[in-house]
C-alpha cells in the first residue's frame, strides 16, 4: 500500500485547499454547482436584473411566444415570464435552503445527542422522531399554514420541522459508530466536556453523511414549497413563484405551452442539480469510497 | 523429510513447486511497485516451508502469485513458477481454474472475511468439492464435507454444516476455511497467516492441525507469517523475506540457530521469548517503499552491519552450507559476531502508596430492553465477575487471558469509561462514584489510556498539533508558547520528528500513531496509564521499540500502568506483578516471578505453554485446552475453567467456586502474595507438566 499523499494537502495543518481541489476535480459536483451556483445569484439579484417588472401586465401581448421584447414570451395577462421565473425563484430557493437549515440546526444536535447518550435519552428522542416523520410532509405543510399566516416564514419552519427526522436519523446512525471509536473514548478519559465531545471529536467525523442527507434535502424542500404554492398556499397572487406559475400555467396550456415548460425547467434544473450535487459530495466525502478511488 | 532425500529429489527437477527468478510489479498512480524481485522457493511433498518476514515484505504477494491471484494492477516481468513441473505462468484460465481448489488450495488471510457470511460451512465446502471432483449426487457430496470436517478436527461437524460462519468461533472459523481448501485433496496448500489475531491457546491448537495433515496427508505446506515462533515450531524449512527481497533461506534448524543475515538477526532480536529475560531490540528505521529501489542492499539503511560497500551494485546470495543461503555480502562478520541480546536487568520496583484500588468489581452488559427482562429469558453478558485489584505507584500490573475473558472491560470500567454494575473503584482514597466535580477531573487528568489500534484514537480530522496538546489545554494553565514548548518536548521524548506536527493521523505510520497517542496521555503526567493491548496490531519490529519507550517513559515519569495483553512476552518484559484472568475472573496473581513458575493455576500453565517458542529443538510437552471459552452469558458452575481444566478433580470443581487464596506460604493476601483460585492442593498445582 503506497501513501499516495499530495504535497498541497497539509499546508500548515488547513485541510481546506485539498478539499476544495477534490471536490471541484468530481464531475458531479462541478457540474452540479456550474448550474446551482448561477442560478442561485440570478435568483438572488431578482428585480436588479430582470428585463421587466415581474408584476406589470400587457395585455396585447398575452400568450406571446419567445423573443423579441419578451426573451421568454409572456403569461396569460401579458407579463414577462423570465423576469417572473426569475423572481418567482426567490422564494423557492429560500424555502430550499432556508428549511435545510432548520432542519439541519435542530437535527443535527438531536441525533448526535441521541447517538451518543444511547438508553433511554436515545428511545424518547427518536420515537418523538417517528412522530413528526409518521405525518406526510404536505399535510403537516397544509395544516401549518391554514393555521398560520401564509407568509414564506411560516412555511420554512413548517417545512423545516417536517425535515428535522430524517436529519436526525442519519446523524444519529453516525454518531452511534463513531462514538464507539477508540478516539472517543480517549475524549472521555480525558475528561472532555459532553459538548466537546459531541461538537468537536464526534461532528467533525460525521459530517459526510449529513452534508449529503442535506443537499438532498434542499431538493425536496424546494418541491415542498412549490408543492404548497401550486395548492394556493405559497405567497400567494400576484407574485411570482414557481409553483404558483405551474398552477396557474396549466389552465392555460392550449393558449401558450411556454408558460408552463420555463418554470418547470427551472424547477426541474434546480432540484435535479442539488441531487446531483449530493450525490458529488457522497463521493468526495465519503471516507471509504475516497480510499477505494486511491 | 531427510537432507539427502531433500538433494535427491531437487536433483531430479520434479518438484511439487518451484519459484524461480520471479519478479512481482504493480502498477500504480505515479510508477510501478516493485512488490517482488528475484524470489525463488521451492516446496517438497510433506514439507513445510515458512516465510517470514514485516508486513510489507510481500509475503502475501507471493502467495497469490503462486496460484495467480494478483490484481489486475499487476505484472509479473521476469520469472518462473513450475507446479509439479507444469509452467503456472503459461496457463490458461481454464487450467488454472482447474489447478486452484483442486491442486493448490490457497487459504486466505483473516477467515471472518473469506468465509461468505450468507452461506452455510456446509455449503461453502461442497461448492468446492461439486466444483472439482466428480461426485454423484448431494449424499455423496455431503459424506466428503463431513470428512474434511473430521480432517480438521471441527467438535460437532453434523451441527456444524448448518452453521454461518459468524456462529463459530475465531478458531473455528480457521478449521472451517481450511477445510474449503483441503476438501479436495490439494497437493500444495498455502495458509497465509493462519493464527494470526487467534489466541495463543488456539494457535497452539491450529499448529497441531497443520502439522497432522502434512503427515497424514502428502501434501506440501506453504505457511506465511509473521510470527517466527510458529515457524520454529512447525516449519522443516524457512524463507524470510524483506522488503520483496528473499534475505535468507535455509532449514529452520540452520537459520534459528546461526541466522546467517542481519535482518534475520535483527527480526530475532525484536521477538519477545518467554523465560529469557531478553531486552529487546528494536530494528531502526521502517520497511522502505518499494517505488525505487535504491543501489546495493534493499536492507542496509536499517542494518547494523552495512558499510559503504553495501551500498552499491547488486547483492549475490551467498552459501553458507548446501540448505542454507543468504543474501548479504558481510554474513560471515554477522555470523562472526551477531547481533546479542541482552539480557534485561529486570527493575527492582519498590511500588508506592495504593493509586487505585478495585473490590468486588463486577460488570454486566447488554443487560436486556425492559420487556425482555420482564419475560425473563434474557441474560447479560457477564463481562467481569467479582474482581478486586491494587496498582501502586510505579508498579506495572499485568492483566493476561485469552479475549473475551473480560480484560478491556475492566481496563475501562475503572477508567469509568463504563459505570460499573456492583462494586467500588477507589482512586488515592476517594471512592469514584462519589467523587465531586473537581475530584473528578483530577481523576481524569492523572487516569490515561492508551488502545490497541492507534490509527482508531486519534481523531482522524485532527494533526498532531490538535491531538497532543489537548490533555494540557484542558488540566494546565500554560499558555499557547508554553503549551507549544511542552508539545516540542513530548515529541522528542516519542522519538518523533517535529516535522510531523502538521500531519493528520493517516498520514502516520502505525508506530508513529501508536507514539502520538502515547506523547497524548503523557501529556498532563498522568499518575496511571491503562494500556489496552498497546502494542499487538503492530509489527514486531516496531513492537520491540514502543515497549521500550514505555518503559523509558515509566522511568521518568513515575507512572504506574495497568498493561491488558494476550501476549505473555509481551507481559514478561514489562510488568512487574501480573493477574491471570479468565471469563471474567482472576484465577491467579502475583509477582511475575510467581506467575511463571510453580504452583500453577491449570490456566496459568496452559496459556504458558500455549506459546511456540522460538527455539527448534524445543518439544517440551504442551497443554491443549479443549474448547473455546464459554459464553460469558452463562458462565460455568463451580470454577467456570472445569470445562476445559487438563487438571479437573471431579465435582467439586463443577460446584464449588475456590477463593482465590495464597500460595506461597506468608497466609497473607496482600496483593504482592502469590494467589491461585483452584482446588488443587499446592503439590498438584507444581507438577511437572510430563505428569498431567
Amino acid at each position: 500500500m503506497m501513501a499516495t499523499e499530495d504535497t498541497t494537502s497539509t499546508f500548515g495543518g488547513i485541510e481546506i485547499p485539498d478539499i476544495v481541489r477534490r471536490l471541484l476535480t468530481n464531475r458531479k459536483v462541478a457540474i452540479s454547482l456550474a448550474v446551482l451556483i448561477p442560478i442561485v445569484i440570478v435568483t438572488a439579484l431578482g428585480e436588479t436584473i430582470a428585463p421587466h417588472d415581474s408584476l406589470t401586465t400587457d395585455v396585447a401581448n398575452r400568450y406571446a411566444g419567445p423573443g423579441g421584447t419578451y426573451p421568454l414570451g409572456t403569461d396569460n395577462l401579458g407579463r414577462d415570464l423570465l423576469s417572473r421565473v426569475i423572481v418567482g425563484g426567490q422564494s423557492s430557493l429560500l424555502l430550499g435552503f432556508g428549511a435545510t437549515g432548520v432542519s439541519l440546526a435542530l437535527g443535527v444536535p438531536i441525533g448526535l445527542i441521541a447517538g451518543y447518550a444511547k438508553g433511554r435519552i436515545d428511545e424518547v428522542l427518536m420515537r418523538l422522531m417517528d412522530i413528526v416523520m409518521s405525518v406526510p410532509v404536505l399535510l403537516l405543510g397544509v395544516l401549518i399554514l391554514v393555521a398560520l399566516p401564509s407568509n414564506i416564514f411560516n412555511v420554512i419552519v413548517a417545512v423545516g420541522a417536517v425535515f428535522i427526522p430524517r436529519i436526525a436519523r442519519v446523524t444519529r446512525s453516525a454518531t452511534l459508530s463513531v462514538s464507539e471509536e477508540p478516539y472517543v473514548l480517549a475524549a472521555k478519559a480525558r475528561g472532555e466536556s459532553t459538548t466537546h465531545i459531541l461538537f468537536k471529536e464526534i461532528l467533525p467525523n460525521v459530517t459526510a453523511p449529513i452534508i449529503i442527507e442535506g443537499s438532498i434535502r434542499v431538493g425536496y424542500a424546494i418541491l415542498v414549497g412549490t408543492s404548497l404554492s401550486f395548492l394556493g398556499l405559497g405567497t400567494g397572487p400576484p407574485h411570482a413563484d414557481w409553483g404558483y406559475m405551474i398552477a396557474t400555467a396549466r389552465l392555460h396550456i392550449y393558449q401558450t405551452p411556454w408558460f408552463l415548460l420555463w418554470p418547470s425547467l427551472a424547477l426541474l434544473v434546480t432540484i435535479m442539480s442539488t441531487n446531483v450535487l449530493g450525490d458529488g459530495l457522497r463521493d468526495v466525502l465519503d471516507p471509504r469510497a475516497t480510499e477505494d478511488n486511491l | 523429510m531427510s537432507r539427502q532425500d531433500f538433494d535427491r529429489r531437487s536433483s531430479q527437477g520434479d518438484r511439487l513447486l518451484s519459484v524461480d527468478g520471479l519478479n512481482v510489479e504493480f502498477a500504480v498512480p505515479g510508477g510501478t511497485i516493485r512488490a517482488l524481485r528475484d524470489v525463488s522457493i521451492s516446496v517438497e511433498t510433506g514439507e513445510t516451508l515458512g516465510i517470514a518476514g514485516e508486513s510489507g515484505s510481500g509475503k502475501s504477494t507471493l502467495a497469490l502469485a503462486i496460484v495467480r491471484y494478483l490484481d489486475s494492477n499487476a505484472r509479473v516481468p521476469s520469472g518462473e513458477i513450475r507446479f509439479k513441473g507444469r509452467d503456472l505462468l503459461g496457463m490458461s484460465r481454464r487450467e488454472l481454474q482447474s489447478l486452484r481448489g483442486n491442486e493448490i488450495a490457497h487459504v486466505a488471510q483473516n477467515a471472518s472475511r473469506a468465509l461468505n457470511p450468507s452461506l452455510t460451512i456446509g455449503e461453502q465446502i461442497k461448492e468446492t468439492v461439486e466444483l472439482h471432483q466428480d461426485v454423484s449426487g448431494n449424499a455423496a457430496a455431503m459424506e466428503r464435507v463431513y470428512e474434511v470436517l473430521h480432517q480438521v478436527n471441527i467438535p460437532d461437524p453434523e451441527g456444524m454444516v448448518d452453521r454461518y460462519p459468524n456462529e463459530l468461533s475465531g478458531g473455528q472459523q480457521q478449521r472451517a476455511l481450511i477445510a474449503v481448501g483441503l476438501s479436495c485433496n490439494p497437493e500444495l496448500l498455502i495458509l497465509d497467516e493462519p493464527t494470526t489475531g487467534l489466541d495463543v491457546t488456539t494457535q497452539a491448537k491450529l499448529l497441531d492441525l497443520i502439522e497432522e495433515l502434512k503427515a497424514e496427508y502428502d501434501v506440501g505446506i506453504v505457511l506465511i507469517t509473521h510470527n517466527l515462533g510458529v515457524i520454529a515450531q512447525i516449519a522443516d524449512r524457512v524463507n524470510i523475506l524483506y522488503a520483496g527481497e528473499m534475505m535468507e533461506k535455509g532449514t529452520v534448524r540452520e537459520v534459528f540457530e546461526e541466522p546467517a543475515n542481519p535482518y534475520t538477526q535483527a527480526l530475532l532480536a525484536t521477538t519477545p521469548e518467554l523465560d529469557k529475560n531478553k531486552e529487546l531490540r528494536a530494528i531502526p528505521g521502517q520497511i522502505p517503499e518499494l517505488g525505487s529501489i535504491p543501489d546495493g542492499c534493499i536492507f542496509a539503511d536499517r542494518c547494523a552491519f552495512a558499510t559503504e560497500e553495501c551500498r552499491s551494485g547488486d547483492i549475490d546470495v551467498e552459501t553458507v552450507s548446501p540448505t542454507h543461503q543468504t543474501r548479504c555480502r558481510r554474513w560471515e562478520t554477522a555470523v562472526a559476531d551477531p547481533i546479542e541480546t541482552g539480557t534485561a536487568t529486570r527493575r527492582s520496583s519498590t511500588p508506592g502508596d495504593v493509586i487505585l484500588s478495585i473490590e468486588n468489581l463486577v460488570k454486566h452488559y447488554d443487560e436486556g430492553a425492559f420487556l425482555r427482562n420482564l419475560l425473563g429469558d434474557h441474560q447479560p453478558v457477564r463481562a467481569v465477575r467479582d474482581v478486586s485489584l491494587t496498582i501502586r505507584e510505579g508498579e506495572t500490573v499485568g492483566l493476561v487471558g485469552e479475549s473475551g475473558c473480560g480484560k478491556s472491560t475492566l481496563g475501562r470500567t475503572l477508567l469509568r469509561l463504563h459505570d460499573p454494575t456492583t462494586g467500588r473503584i477507589t482512586f488515592r482514597g476517594t471512592d469514584l462514584a462519589s467523587m465531586s466535580k473537581a475530584q473528578r477531573r483530577e481523576f481524569r487528568s492523572e487516569c490515561q489510556i492508551i488502545f490497541q489500534d492507534p490509527e482508531a484514537s486519534l481523531n482522524p480530522r485532527k494533526t498532531v498539533n490538535e491531538i497532543v496538546p489537548r490533555p494540557l489545554r484542558l488540566f494546565t494553565d500554560l499558555d499557547e508558547p508554553a503549551r507549544e514548548e511542552r508539545v516540542e518536548e513530548l515529541l522528542d521524548q516519542v522519538n518523533l520528528s517535529l516535522d510531523l506536527k502538521t500531519k493528520f493521523p493517516h498520514e502516520l505510520s502505525g508506530g508513529q500513531q501508536q507514539r502520538v497517542a502515547i506523547a497524548r496521555a503523557f501529556a498532563a503526567n498522568p499518575s496511571l496509564v491503562v494500556l489496552d493491548e498497546p502494542v499487538s496490531s503492530l509489527d514486531v519490529s516496531v513492537q520491540a521499540s514502543i515497549l521500550n519507550l514505555l518503559s523509558e517513559l515509566r522511568e521518568e515519569y513515575n507512572t504506574s500502568y495497568l498493561l491488558i495483553s494476550h501476549d505473555m512476552g509481551v507481559i514478561e518484559s514489562v510488568c512487574d506483578r501480573l493477574a491471570i484472568m479468565y471469563l471474567g475472573k482472576i484465577v491467579e496473581r502475583g509477582t511475575l516471578e510467581d506467575v511463571f513458575e510453580p504452583p500453577y493455576h491449570p490456566y496459568t500453565r496452559s496459556l504458558l505453554s500455549s506459546i511456540p517458542s522460538l527455539d527448534p529443538d524445543d518439544d517440551t510437552d504442551r497443554i491443549r485446552l479443549e474448547g473455546d471459552v464459554p459464553s460469558a452469558r452463562t458462565p460455568p458452575s463451580g470454577c467456570s475453567f472445569h470445562t476445559r481444566c487438563p487438571q479437573k478433580i471431579g465435582e467439586v470443581c463443577e460446584a464449588e467456586e475456590p477463593p482465590l487464596e495464597a500460595v506461597d506460604g506468608t497466609g497473607g493476601d496482600g496483593e504482592a502474595a502469590h494467589c491461585v483460585s483452584c482446588h488443587l492442593d499446592r503439590e498438584e498445582m507444581s507438577r511437572p507438566l510430563d505428569d498431567i
